[in-house]
Order: structure tokens, then C-alpha cells, then sequence
């Protein structure tokens, strides 16, 4: 399969970057578009050119690490991370559009690498419990019911990719932020800090500059994990309950 | 002792918060609520304002008698006309605090995503891409529309206490009809995305009730667009002259 690719090439953070086409010969349909990305580097690097930059880790789909926006879509055509994105839904002699997560709050590093610490961030203003230290509890203790562990888990597969934020047309974090409000929140665990939480990250997530919601959608289309876009409508009722307890603990 | 023990409650205690009204105010989501609540008011008054209209339907004499009655709501406890402006004064803040967290969160939003995609995609829904200048358009009708039938600044009839024979002058006037008919056209889609992003703001939405809320939408949406345009449509026909 040969492929027309056109990727966002930019030196460093400060420079300024350009659409760059560049021929690719040889890609088999079962590679994944980062082994289709490998391959090209491969080639960049026998000519003596610069690699691609992007992020990768797991390669399994898991780890978050991985994305770019394909053809306009945040990981590809495909409802998935794009290093599980094969190049089998690709055909022979297209052009593909390859560009960095776009947001303010996102900033290219380097070509398709993009600054995605606002999310540590966001998650170290509240997405975590605090509990003492010591030998683990007795699992009966905490009775989790069956529907609230499924929720809590639903929202927990959140890999904090970016997704969402690059699809979003207002760069917001919107999602992201009410996975992790919505799995903490529902636990029993996550209950005594359940309003400094949402208040604590919602803040953050403005002060990284992320934009607003404005209920399109394309988050919740573009979450490889699905994480549906009703999580924003529980995360909005807890921070207005939290406001109007005055972030006071329960 | 005293001071000692004293600084210590200091040391130990939880920083407070900020109050409430800066909180909500000051936080995206927060600005949203405000969005959603005098969204959700105005939509309540465009409900009562359109059935008040079909009204026109039942000829001269029981609209003009309609009219002064809502001058009248109230009384004895409110003194004339007070309702009138309580409600005015309602729906003018109602107006301003949407526009204003309209135009503070837009701006934000555009700022949050400086770079466009280099490959560009249709993306969401006309109604939902269509919000801000929806809105503007929305605006800029609402003042049109209390100059000519509130006022009567712009009215060919201009007659107070008659707003059956102001409302048909008004309609008499072709590109007045075209502007009323774009304009609720452009309401009926505000709805359509307003109604169901409020509920989704406002915390209410959840999956199992997202249908719901979008089907209300919709019926709102074609509801008040019907309604409101079943007026000029009456006087252009003749049903109403």
C-alpha cells in the first residue's frame, strides 16, 4: 500500500511549523499507524532527514500516551487509540492528514508531540483520594454495590490521551475532567473530599486555560474509551451542589 | 497560652472557600449555570408570549382586551402595571446575563483553541454550530421587536392600547414579515441545542434520560416557531386583518 502522508513538522516548541508531504511505499495493511509511522522514520533516518517526533508507549491501546489527529478525526477513523488504528482502514493511494492535539492548553513540543502536563495538573487538584497508609483494608469492609462499582469503572478507563480536548472546537477538558470526577465520586472512598474535588479540579482545569463546554459532543465521539458525554452533566450537578454546600466536606 | 493555642486552630484549619456567587461566576461551568438558568426563564416567558399571540386568532376586540389585562395581573396587591415591569425587568437581566456569559465564555473558548486543524471537518450539528451568531441574530430581533410593538418607535400604526392594529400594520410590511420569520427560524434552532445543553448543564441530563431531554427540545423548538409564525402568516393569508 503507498500513501500520500501530509504531518505537521514543527523544530521545537518556539518554531514555527508547516504541513509536510512526504511518499510512503511499502506499508502493509496489518501495520498499525505508528509501525506506518516507524516505517517512515526508518526512511527519513537512512536519508539523513529528521524523525517524526510523536508519543508512544504501550502500543496495546491502554496507556494513553499515543494520539494525533488523522484526517481531521483525534486517533483516526476509527473509535480507538491510534497505535491500535490498523493501516487496513486506509486505502491504497490516499492522502492522510496527520497534525498534532490542538488546544492552548496543549502545546506542541515537537511535531506531533504534544505538552499534556495541565492534565497532571488538573488530576493533582483533586482526582485522587486521600487514605492512610499501612497494610491494605479489609475488602468487606467498604460495601461497593454492583451499579456503582460499574459506573465508577466505566469513568476509571479514562487513559487521559487528549482526545477530547484536540476534538473539542472550544479546547475543553470538560470530559476528562468529569471521568475522574464521576469514578471518584461514586466510590465511598472518594466521598469525603467528594466536593473539594470537582471544585478543586474545575478550578484547575480553567486556570489551565481549557476552553468552556458548549455541549457539541465531539469529545464523547472521539473518547476511545468511551466515556459518555452525560459524565459532563453529572460532574456540572456535583460542582453546583459543591458550590452551594460552600466546598464544605459532607 | 491563649495566643498560642490560638494559632494553632489557624494552623489546623481548612482554607475557606470563596463564596458562592464568585465561585459559579467565576468558573466556566458556573457561567454556564447562569446561561442555562436565564435560558431556561426566557424560554418559559417565549411559551406564555407565544399562546398569549394565537390569541390574534379570535379577532380585535379579545386581543386589545388581552392586552390590557396583563397590565392589570396582580392588582389590587400590585399596583397597575407592575407585574408588567416586574417581568420586564426579569427578562432584561435574563438577557444581559446570558449575553454577557455568552460573549466571556466565547472568548475564552476561541482563545482555548488558537490552532485550526490544517484538515478541517464538518463537526456537530447546525443548531449547535450555529449558538453564537443564533444568539446575535436573537439580540439584535429582540430590540427591532420592542421598537415596533412595544414602543411603537417603528410602528406604521403606532397606536397605544391597540396592539392588534399595530401588530397588523407591523405585518403589512413584507421585509418586516421575511425578518420576523428568519428570526424565529433562528429561535426554533437556539432551542433546539439550548433547551437540551441546559439540562445537560444544569446537571439534570443522564443517560437514561438524554432521549428525553433532546425529543423535549425538539418539540419546544418546533412548538414556539409554529406558534410564533402562525401570527404573520395569519395576516399575510387574510386570516387576520
Amino acid at each position: 500500500m503507498n500513501l500520500t502522508l501530509r504531518i505537521w513538522r514543527q523544530r521545537t516548541a518556539d518554531a514555527a511549523g508547516a504541513m509536510t508531504s512526504y511518499e510512503v511505499s511499502g506499508i502493509s495493511e496489518d501495520m498499525s499507524f505508528l509501525e506506518m509511522l516507524d516505517h517512515l522514520n526508518e526512511e527519513l533516518i537512512l536519508a539523513g532527514d529528521e524523525p517524526v517526533a510523536f508519543d508512544h508507549d504501550c502500543r496495546e491501546g491502554i496507556c494513553g500516551a499515543c494520539g494525533m489527529v488523522i484526517n481531521g478525526q483525534a486517533h483516526g477513523p476509527e473509535r480507538t487509540t491510534t497505535c491500535q488504528l490498523h493501516m487496513r482502514h486506509f486505502a491504497d493511494g490516499d492522502t492522510v492528514d496527520v497534525e498534532p492535539w490542538r488546544a492552548a492548553a496543549f502545546p506542541v513540543v515537537k511535531d506531533l508531540v504534544v505538552d499534556r502536563s495541565a492534565f497532571d495538573r488538573v488530576i493533582g487538584s483533586g482526582g485522587y483520594v486521600s487514605v492512610p497508609t499501612g497494610s491494605a483494608p479489609e475488602a468487606h469492609a467498604t460495601p461497593v454495590p454492583k451499579p456503582v462499582a460499574d459506573l465508577a469503572f466505566e469513568h476509571a478507563e479514562c487513559i487521559g490521551c487528549g482526545a477530547c480536548v484536540a476534538a473539542c472546537p472550544n479546547g475543553s477538558a470538560m470530559l476528562f475532567t468529569s471521568a475522574k470526577v464521576v469514578h471518584l465520586n461514586a466510590l465511598p472512598q472518594g466521598a469525603p473530599e467528594r466536593e473539594s474535588r470537582v471544585l478543586g479540579m474545575v478550578g484547575a482545569m480553567d486556570a489551565e486555560g481549557f476552553g468552556g463546554c458548549t455541549n457539541t459532543g465531539e469529545c464523547a465521539t472521539a473518547c476511545p474509551k468511551g466515556i459518555p458525554l452525560q459524565s459532563i452533566a453529572t460532574m456540572n450537578r456535583e460542582f453546583l451542589r459543591a458550590s452551594l454546600r460552600g466546598g464544605r466536606g459532607a | 497560652m491563649v495566643l498560642a493555642s490560638g494559632s494553632m486552630a489557624l494552623a489546623t484549619r481548612t482554607e475557606r472557600t470563596p463564596s458562592l456567587i464568585g465561585s459559579v461566576w467565576r468558573s466556566t461551568v458556573g457561567k454556564k449555570a447562569v446561561m442555562a438558568v436565564t435560558g431556561v426563564i426566557m424560554l418559559a416567558y417565549l411559551v406564555a408570549h407565544m399562546l398569549g399571540n394565537l390569541k390574534v386568532f379570535f379577532g380585535a376586540g379579545e386581543f386589545n382586551h388581552y392586552g390590557a389585562w396583563i397590565r392589570t395581573i396582580g392588582e389590587p396587591f400590585l399596583h397597575h402595571k407592575w407585574f408588567l415591569w416586574i417581568a420586564r425587568v426579569v427578562l432584561g437581566s435574563a438577557v444581559v446575563l446570558h449575553g454577557v456569559a455568552a460573549f466571556q465564555l466565547s472568548r475564552r473558548d476561541l482563545a482555548a483553541r488558537p490552532a485550526k486543524y490544517a484538515h478541517a471537518r464538518r463537526r456537530a450539528s447546525y443548531a449547535t454550530r450555529t449558538m453564537r451568531w443564533g444568539g446575535v441574530i436573537l439580540a439584535l430581533f429582540i430590540v427591532w421587536h420592542i421598537l415596533d410593538l412595544t414602543t411603537l418607535t417603528v410602528n406604521p400604526n403606532a397606536e397605544e392600547g391597540r396592539p392588534y392594529e399595530n401588530l397588523v400594520a407591523s405585518f403589512d410590511r413584507p421585509p418586516v414579515t421575511a425578518l420576523y420569520i428568519v428570526a424565529m427560524l433562528a429561535l426554533g434552532l437556539h432551542i433546539r441545542h439550548g433547551f437540551w445543553s441546559a439540562a445537560q448543564t444544569l446537571g439534570a441530563n443522564s443517560p437514561r434520560r438524554d432521549r428525553l431531554f433532546k425529543v423535549l427540545a425538539n418539540a419546544l423548538a418546533l412548538l414556539l416557531t409554529c406558534g410564533f409564525i402562525a401570527v404573520p402568516v395569519g395576516v399575510m393569508t387574510g386570516v387576520v386583518s
